[in-house]
């Protein structure tokens, strides 16, 4: 199973490690065994969920891969430009996550951001126009696929440089525990992002603050083109936060009971401890990098169709929803309709809404230029603006 | 108005500040315990506690960024670096997220953030510890840069800076800490960002400067009146971003002469865009092209015999004057 993808391993060995690096070889190698053991669906955080509730965990799911796919076919029709760095593959992770959240529980997420929009109840119209950079967006055209922001939804971005939200997160946990709320911030990030340096100081001053932010490492197993076993030491990458002293932990993200679970356990630990946590969740990404990614380069195809035909989140989480007894296939119908109905309708809303006008170019940079009845700064603030 | 010192000032403004607003705090290395690196924030910690004046580990990525985060929060942090030089670890934090999430969010979130210390040479402590990154701070949309060179102006723009809806840098100077003048005693003494002050008025020459290249060329000044009958006007700029352009082209129009100086480097520098904007705005008035002093365009020396050479001193930016007449 070496060599591949990463797997649920909590007790690397050196050999196996070692064996990584001896065989570039892809396609021989078996396909990770990555079978969830434990049955989550009774565990303290799912125990009570209704039928309605675990249905519409499904459908948020199953819209964020909509969405996608749509937004997808849009960038190839060339109506979105510069990055897209899908999420698919992995939406049992924000989905389950951030259904766990109450009122002060916050989320920052790096570039691969719409999954999080989107599961904090962004709509896909405003996204769909950001993407397609028209004013009606939720930046108003001006960040972009990787700087979605809803601070109305305790979602604080979309953050394009890895690692560079880790110190984010901090902040955020800082501000909740200096206003005596008894919350948390759930800081996104990808396996790439935990050779960042930030993220260490972070991890050092989370623990020595006591500071209630949970990092989740989304590990999809690259960080861009670079395979986990070439570019990290150590296995499992949550065993860094052992360092800090910060609990740490490793699950199977494409199963959403277990990532609600494992969520649930590092909030309490945030919410009664005002501690830490440093969580891997393992998931996979289907498509590249970014659109642009040749992807065949580092991965193969088998292995991806693996993840597809074994791992993915969306059928796993559908099969035991109607083994359950909890949905009907009318209702995956209906559900599936009614997400692509709204992706499509997005994109029409997005391609049929006006592009910024040139004068906003000059908006939204400062917020004393944006409110000059209450500015008390003089002089010039920009030196060339459109004519 | 009391008499005290620049360092004395900026305590002032950090102490007036945080007890006026509870959002605001001061964070950094070494401010609370070790009462400031530079002694700026003594008596601090026993005046407002540790929540409120805080100590970091040396770890600049980690607390700008956890700043930037609770400022979008809506705290007020005041990010002390022990020196802007220190910046440079914590650049992404800066640069990235503090000056561009309310663009990046369409003006959903503000970041009310003061990042501030001493950013000059002239200290004999070589090349990292010198930097003076106004320039670069500047060429960012989204920051606010300030080079307070009075006493005064540190309290009364250090406080501006805090109340300020968005990041503003505050760069100070260890060589003047020292520098006593009157300062205001009004908690609400503010000097509005972006608005220059002539501190000494002339009408054959207009010294345009920042920061302690301020002090110098008012020594200089005093030479060319004294020994050579110019008269020479000085303006101190104060605020790099926003800029006060209409004094410079005031001051321009009034003398038609005028020689820049900076303690910047010349490359891309700050009075590179000044000289821009003069011959835009104000060519015509000009009876000589414009001079410029800033530092040697080397990376900054140690030896204080280099570094009284590299750092703009009277008798260099003299000599350029007298170039002008």
């Amino acid at each position: 199973m070496e060599g591949l993808h990463h797997d649920t391993i909590l007790e690397p060995s050196a050999t196996d490690s070692a064996k990584k690096k001896e065989d570039p070889n892809l396609e021989e190698k078996a396909l990770p065994n990555q079978e969830s053991t434990e049955d989550f669906s009774t565990s303290s955080a799912n125990q009570s969920l209704s039928a309605e509730e675990k249905v519409d965990l499904y459908e948020k799911m199953l819209r964020i891969r909509r969405f996608e796919e749509r937004s997808l076919r849009s960038y190839q029709q060339g109506h979105i430009g510069g990055f897209l760095h899908l999420y698919i593959g992995q939406e049992a992770v924000a989905v389950g996550s951030v259904s766990m959240l109450g009122e002060d529980d916050h989320v920052i997420t790096a570039y691969r951001d719409h999954g999080h929009a989107l599961a904090v109840g962004m709509d896909f119209d405003e996204c769909m126009a950001e993407l397609y950079g028209k004013k009606t967006g939720c930046s108003k055209g001006k960040g972009g696929s990787m700087h979605f922001f809803a601070p109305d939804k305790n979602y604080w971005g979309g953050h394009g440089i890895v690692g560079g939200q880790t110190p984010l997160g901090l902040g955020i946990a800082f501000a909740l525990k200096y206003n005596k709320k008894k919350g948390s911030c759930l800081c996104f990030m990808g396996d790439g992002a935990t050779n960042q340096g930030p993220f260490y100081e972070s991890l050092n001053l989370a623990s020595l603050w006591n500071l209630p932010v949970v990092y989740i490492i989304e590990n999809n197993g690259y960080s861009m083109g670079t395979a986990e076993s070439r570019h990290s030491a150590g296995d499992p990458l949550a065993r860094r936060g052992d360092a800090f002293d910060i609990d740490w932990s490793v699950s199977n993200g494409h199963d959403i009971y277990e990532v609600r679970q494992t969520i649930s356990d590092a909030l309490a630990s945030a919410h009664e401890n005002c501690r830490p946590s440093v969580l891997e969740i393992v998931t996979y990404r289907y498509r590249g990098h970014s659109v642009a990614d040749p992807d065949q380069t580092y991965r193969s195809k088998e292995e991806i169709e693996e993840y597809k035909t074994n791992k993915d989140p969306l059928n796993l989480f559908r099969e035991k929803l109607i083994k359950e007894g909890n949905i009907t296939e009318d209702q995956i119908k209906t559900i599936d309709n009614r997400a692509k109905g709204d992706a499509d309708a997005s994109a029409e809303f997005a391609d049929a809404s006006p592009y910024p006008d040139p004068s906003e170019l000059m908006d939204d940079i400062y917020w004393e230029t944006d409110n000059p009845e209450e500015k008390t700064s003089q002089g010039t603030m920009f030196f060339e603006t459109p004519a | 108005m009391a008499i005290i010192t620049y360092r004395e000032a900026l305590n002032q403004a950090l102490s007036e500040e945080i007890e006026r607003d509870k959002n605001v705090v001061l964070l950094g290395e070494e401010v609370a315990q070790f009462k400031g690196s530079y002694k700026v924030s003594e008596g601090m910690l026993e005046k407002f506690g540790a929540d409120r004046v805080i100590d970091t580990p040396i770890s600049e990525a980690a607390f700008s960024g956890l700043a930037v985060g609770a400022a979008m929060m809506g705290m007020r942090p005041v990010v002390e670096f022990m020196f802007w030089s220190f910046c440079y670890v914590a650049f992404d934090q800066i640069f990235n997220n503090a000056a561009s999430v309310r663009y990046m969010s369409g003006g959903l979130i503000n970041v009310p953030i003061v990042f501030r210390g001493p950013a000059n040479g002239g200290t004999n402590v070589g090349a990292t510890h010198s930097h003076t990154p106004e320039n670069f701070a500047a060429n960012t949309p989204g920051l606010k840069v300030i080079c307070p060179a009075t006493p005064a102006d540190a309290k009364g723009m250090l406080k501006a800076a805090i109340r300020d809806n968005d990041p503003v840098c505050v760069m100070e100077n260890t060589i003047l800490y020292n520098m006593k003048d009157e300062v205001p005693d009004d908690p609400d003494f503010i000097i509005p960002l972006g608005k220059a002050n002539i501190l000494k008025e002339g009408n054959d020459m207009s010294i345009i400067a920042h920061g302690k290249a301020v002090h110098t060329s008012l020594e200089v000044a005093q030479t060319l009146e004294e020994k050579h009958n110019v008269s020479v006007e000085v303006l101190d700029l104060r605020s790099i971003r926003p800029l006060d352009v209409d004094a410079i082209i005031k001051t321009v129009k009034k003398t038609n002469r005028v020689l820049l100086v900076e303690e910047n480097k010349p490359f891309c520098g700050v009075d590179a865009q000044i000289a821009f904007l003069i011959q835009d705005q104000a060519f015509d008035y000009l009876d000589a092209p414009i001079k410029r002093v800033s530092a040697i365009d080397a990376p900054q020396a140690y030896s204080k015999a280099l570094e009284n050479v590299q750092i703009p001193a009277h008798d260099r930016i003299l000599a350029k004057a007298m170039e002008l007449i």
